[in-house]
């Protein structure tokens, strides 16, 4: 009896395929990643066990970092120009509007605005500014600063988002809530990183019963 | 006789002279192709981040002159929770005063222990009616940003209804520090 042959095959296997998938991956992976813009105030925000993502858009972000220093940033440019017609009328400021547009972050008290809008991107960092001045309730210029957001947006809903470095004091926090009470805000969100909810507490047995 | 090749393209034939060209194989070896496109996409795998940030909400009372308006709290069933400086949490129940400071006032921590904050409030929880049930936060000026957002962290993972951060008095700064200097912190 014939012994049956098996036909020798070649080890050598069609890439083709594969490489297809590794590209369609990568091209969703490099199209889908944002990368993370420096920050010019680095701040580390505190734990907490709710789950809702933040905001993306109409944002209004107060940041206070570890010195307790309070920075602004504003992200809608309709808005932001709104603001510095506002800021050129009212307090005769005379900023350079397309600079105020652009500008991340504002961190100087009102009067030295111009001068902070004219400096370059790299020199405006948290640690060289002096913050917006919110001390006290005498100068408390963020109490200013947000009526004119809230007249800016004329209505429309912005989120008020609160981002706190985990070492600042809280004063600091505190006379951000004041200046939100003043201007009858009284609806805004903390940032925070997520965390697991502790087993066994409350929530976690209010979790699982759903 | 002399001919001229006047065919071109595809019917082309071979002069004199000029080499047959082998027939190359059109397919090219993948693997460092597809070497490179993992190690690309290894990469961004890892530097795309899947955590973005999240936000807890909190809303606050609309300040008040007209005491009437003012929400009264039962003197049994309130806790108030007062943050030190250096994560360190002191409570009493109900009201302070001077006859009671000494027992009332107690120190707590942020731990999971048997005297850490949230067994303080879970027991007072269960030990009190849920309606009157109410948390009054006092952060002190020397505690930390990230105290204040555990306290009122704390308040979701035991599902308190209603809290209130308060301003804090000059008699619990005092208490506080007092407390503080005599632990040794």
């Amino acid at each position: 009896m014939a012994r049956a042959k098996i036909p020798r095959k070649s080890t050598s296997i069609d890439m083709t395929a594969m490489c297809d998938v590794a590209f369609l991956l990568l091209t969703f992976f490099i199209l889908t990643t944002k990368f993370k813009p420096a920050e010019a105030v680095a701040v580390t925000p505190p734990n907490s066990v709710s789950d809702k993502a933040a905001p993306e858009s109409d944002i209004v972000l107060i940041t206070i970092n570890a010195g307790g220093k309070v920075f602004l940033s504003l992200d809608n440019e309709e808005v932001k120009d709104n603001l510095a017609n506002t800021l050129n009328t009212e307090k005769g400021l005379n900023l350079n509007v397309a600079a105020f547009r652009k500008a991340q972050f504002f961190g100087t008290s009102f009067s030295k605005l111009p001068a902070f809008l004219s400096l370059s991107e790299d020199q405006r960092t948290g640690d060289a500014l002096p913050g917006i001045p919110c001390k006290d309730s005498t100068n408390n210029e963020m109490t200013e600063w947000l009526r004119l957001i809230k007249s800016a947006y004329m209505g429309k809903k912005m989120n008020l988002l609160v981002k706190g470095d985990n070492t600042s004091k809280y004063p600091s926090f505190k006379n951000v809530i004041t200046a939100f009470k003043k201007n009858d805000l009284l609806k805004f969100q903390i940032i925070t990183n997520p965390e697991a909810v502790p087993i066994g507490s409350e929530l976690y047995r209010q979790a699982k019963a759903k | 006789m002399a001919e001229l090749d006047t065919s071109s393209g595809s019917g082309r034939k071979k002069g004199p002279g000029v080499k047959k060209s082998k027939k190359m194989s059109t397919r090219v070896d993948l693997t460092p192709m597809v070497d490179l496109g993992f190690l690309l996409l290894t990469f961004f795998i890892f530097t795309t981040t899947m955590s973005l940030p999240t936000s807890m909400n909190l809303y606050l009372p609309k300040d008040t002159e007209n005491p009437e308006e003012q929400n009264k709290i039962k003197d049994n069933s309130a806790l108030t929770i007062l943050l030190g400086n250096e994560n360190n949490v002191f409570y009493y129940e109900g009201m302070l005063d001077n006859t009671n400071a000494s027992t009332n006032f107690r120190a707590s921590n942020f731990g999971t222990g048997e005297d850490g904050i949230r067994s303080v409030i879970l027991k007072k929880k269960r030990s009190t009616d849920d309606k009157d049930f109410m948390v009054v936060i006092k952060p002190s000026d020397e505690c930390s940003y990230k105290n204040v957002v555990d306290i009122l962290d704390e308040m979701t993972i035991n599902v308190v209804k209603r809290y209130a951060m308060v301003d804090i008095s000059d008699v619990e700064v005092q208490l506080i520090k007092a407390t503080e200097a005599s632990q040794g912190k």
